[in-house]
């Protein structure tokens, strides 16, 4: 009988909620550009004189790190080889005008790395670094043999993806990110404590240093560049002040492992998604210590003992700029061509991959922002340069996005190709004025 | 898309408004199973603690996200064996298993410091939450898996 009453009170509202959500998805629409330039721009919102094309579409297993050859080609990073896929590890593209064409597709390793550097391909999986000796044309000669370059390296569920790139003086530098969220004793459990003097940095956390042309390299052949960074996947030379510039994926789940420090809506902002200017031996204080970008200050982290309130980490260094919490930067690309207008040139482009940890609050990102630099420094505020990868806004906020953005790369005219890991999307980005 | 999404709530809705009549027919008729139906009670409170702990990573629609977190929509682990599903929550979960053909990375913790009247809620609502349809979970269920917890 009571449950009789209650079906009859429920089932209006049931109605009722099913309208209002109906007629919420009926607005939703529009959101999404429609103007005429729509087509210019391949569904993405961009500065005024830009517009983008979508170069090659449904690359299965999704795109990573692209790595440009002067002559036209793109070699693409394959992030995971699907079963039964044609596509391995490595696509070899060329790009005519506003679109590719696959030439040809090797490489028996899924992974993220893509780099050419002195007449190399360089390409990681998870675990090792391979290279592929190119020819006068930048083309790979023997696609079925890479000289493993690194191998052994850990990828234990977390942060497994090696981001790769070799500067002038012969160095590889590979990313190793930390196989833990905030190293506490039991990973991402409520209320536990991080473990005293973290193992997880002897061999994780932090950007590693091996030979460019050495074959076979262990840990122990390499040394620890820089460390205390959870989880590094775009970085850049940057050729203004010759040094290494990285973005770090900042902790998850302050509220959920300490509900009592922190609500909810500081859990969707905080910490930072930082970006450091790198030098051997600095400390970015992971896991001890988190950026906080609104009060600017490098913050005691709660398995350390800290309470949102106590900063600290004197001997850390400070990131060089600080972006909201969780939207995972994939991609940096310091724009050293001439195509983009002036105020483009050494400035960097991030990709955010886009964020999950920010629920129940709206999620964030999706977008490939713009940081103005001048004399090798972050100088002034960042904005978003290239939106709408997600789909509509209410996409975006639910994170179910139809595109994620994660590796960028100049194209020989300077323009900028930004790859796509969920559908294996290429765009291509030019400027015409 | 707009098409889709439209159908898909109303695809949503028809199911809720299904399950709410079948409990209510079930219940009219005394249920050979008092275990199996889920009491709305039940699933208020499942709710509760789905949008308090489990929506930061299985995410409001319980769809999960790609290559981290599983989708808790129609897998083996959600309509298949309870007291499986049971272990998952209380040891957590942190093997390289595949999920409707993929992969997932991120660590699922044990979530032992749930009470068992809320971890039976909380499995109640995810079986019968996203389009899932399965017997709500008991808190005599949950109790024997805590028994059985090395
Ligand atoms: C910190 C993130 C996180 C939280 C919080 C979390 N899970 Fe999970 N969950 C995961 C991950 C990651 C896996 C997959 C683990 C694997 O592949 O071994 C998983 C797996 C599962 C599975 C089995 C796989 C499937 O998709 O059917 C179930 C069921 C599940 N979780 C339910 C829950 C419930 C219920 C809660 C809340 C009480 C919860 N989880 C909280 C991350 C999380």
């Amino acid at each position: 009988m009571k449950k009789k009453n209650l079906l009859t009170i429920l089932l209006p509202v049931v109605a009722i909620t099913g309208l209002i959500l109906f007629n919420a998805l009926k607005i939703d629409t529009p959101l999404k550009p429609k103007a005429a330039t729509d087509d210019a721009a391949a569904g993405l919102t961009l500065p005024a004189g830009f517009s983008a094309a979508i170069l090659i579409d449904n690359i299965n297993g999704g795109i990573r790190e692209m790595a440009p050859t002067p002559e036209g080609d793109l070699y693409a990073k394959v992030y995971r080889i699907r079963r039964g896929s044609t596509v391995k590890g490595i696509v070899s593209l060329h790009v005519d005008g506003d679109k590719a064409t696959i030439k040809s597709t090797f490489g028996n390793f899924s992974g993220s790395g893509m780099y050419i550097k002195n007449g190399y391909l360089y390409a990681s999986s998870d675990e090792e670094v391979f290279r592929y000796k190119l020819n006068s044309k930048n083309e790979v000669i023997n696609p079925n043999e890479p000289e493993k370059i690194v191998t052994g390296l850990i990828a234990r569920r977390q942060h497994e993806p090696k981001a790769i790139l070799v500067d002038n003086n012969g160095n590889l530098y590979v990313n190793i990110g930390a196989f833990s969220n905030s190293c506490q004793e039991k990973d991402r459990q409520r209320g536990s404590m991080g473990i005293k003097g973290c193992p997880v940095l002897d061999s994780a956390a932090g950007i590693w240093q091996f030979k460019a042309d050495k074959p076979n390299q262990h840990y122990k052949d390499g040394i620890r560049y820089a460390t205390g960074l959870r989880n590094v996947v775009g970085m850049d030379w940057n050729t203004q002040n010759d040094q290494l510039f990285v973005m770090q994926h900042g902790r998850d789940q302050l509220h959920d492992i300490f509900p009592d420090l922190y609500t909810v809506k500081q859990s969707a902002e905080l910490p930072a998604e930082c970006m450091y200017a790198l030098k051997k031996g600095d400390n970015a204080g992971w896991p001890y210590i988190y950026y906080d970008q609104i009060q600017h200050k490098k913050m005691i982290a709660p398995e350390y003992g800290g309470d949102g309130k106590k900063s600290g980490g004197e001997n850390y260094i400070d990131p060089a700029a600080a972006y909201p919490g969780h939207m995972a930067p994939d991609g940096l690309l310091f724009y050293t061509g001439n195509q983009f207008p002036e105020k483009y040139k050494n400035g960097a482009f991030i990709a955010f991959h886009g964020s999950w940890n920010r629920s129940p609050e709206p999620q964030a990102g999706f977008f490939v922002v713009f940081q103005p630099f001048k004399n090798g420094k972050p100088d002034g505020k960042w904005e978003v340069f290239a939106n709408g990868f997600a789909g509509t806004q209410a996409q975006t906020e639910s994170g179910r996005a139809e595109h994620r953005p994660c590796g960028l790369a100049m194209g020989p005219d300077g323009s900028l190709y930004v790859s796509d890991d969920t559908k294996g999307t290429i765009y291509k980005i030019t400027y015409k004025k | 898309m707009k098409l889709i999404k439209t159908a898909t709530v109303c695809l949503l809705l028809l199911v809720f408004a299904d399950a709410l009549f079948a409990q209510a027919k079930k219940t009219t008729v005394k249920s050979k199973s008092a275990s199996a139906a889920p009491s709305a009670a039940s699933m208020a409170a499942g709710k509760k603690v789905y949008s308090t702990i489990c929506i930061s990573c299985h995410q409001a629609d319980g769809g999960g996200v790609p290559n981290m977190n599983p989708p808790l929509i129609k897998t083996t682990y959600v309509l298949g064996n309870k007291s499986k599903l049971i272990s998952i929550l209380l040891n957590g979960f942190n093997e390289n298993v595949e999920i409707n053909g993929n992969t997932y990375s991120n660590t699922m913790p044990s979530q032992d410091f749930l009470k068992d009247q809320e971890i039976a809620d909380v499995l109640t609502y995810v079986r019968n939450s996203f389009g899932n349809k399965a017997s709500a979970v008991t808190v005599a269920e949950v109790k024997k898996g805590r028994a059985a917890k090395k």
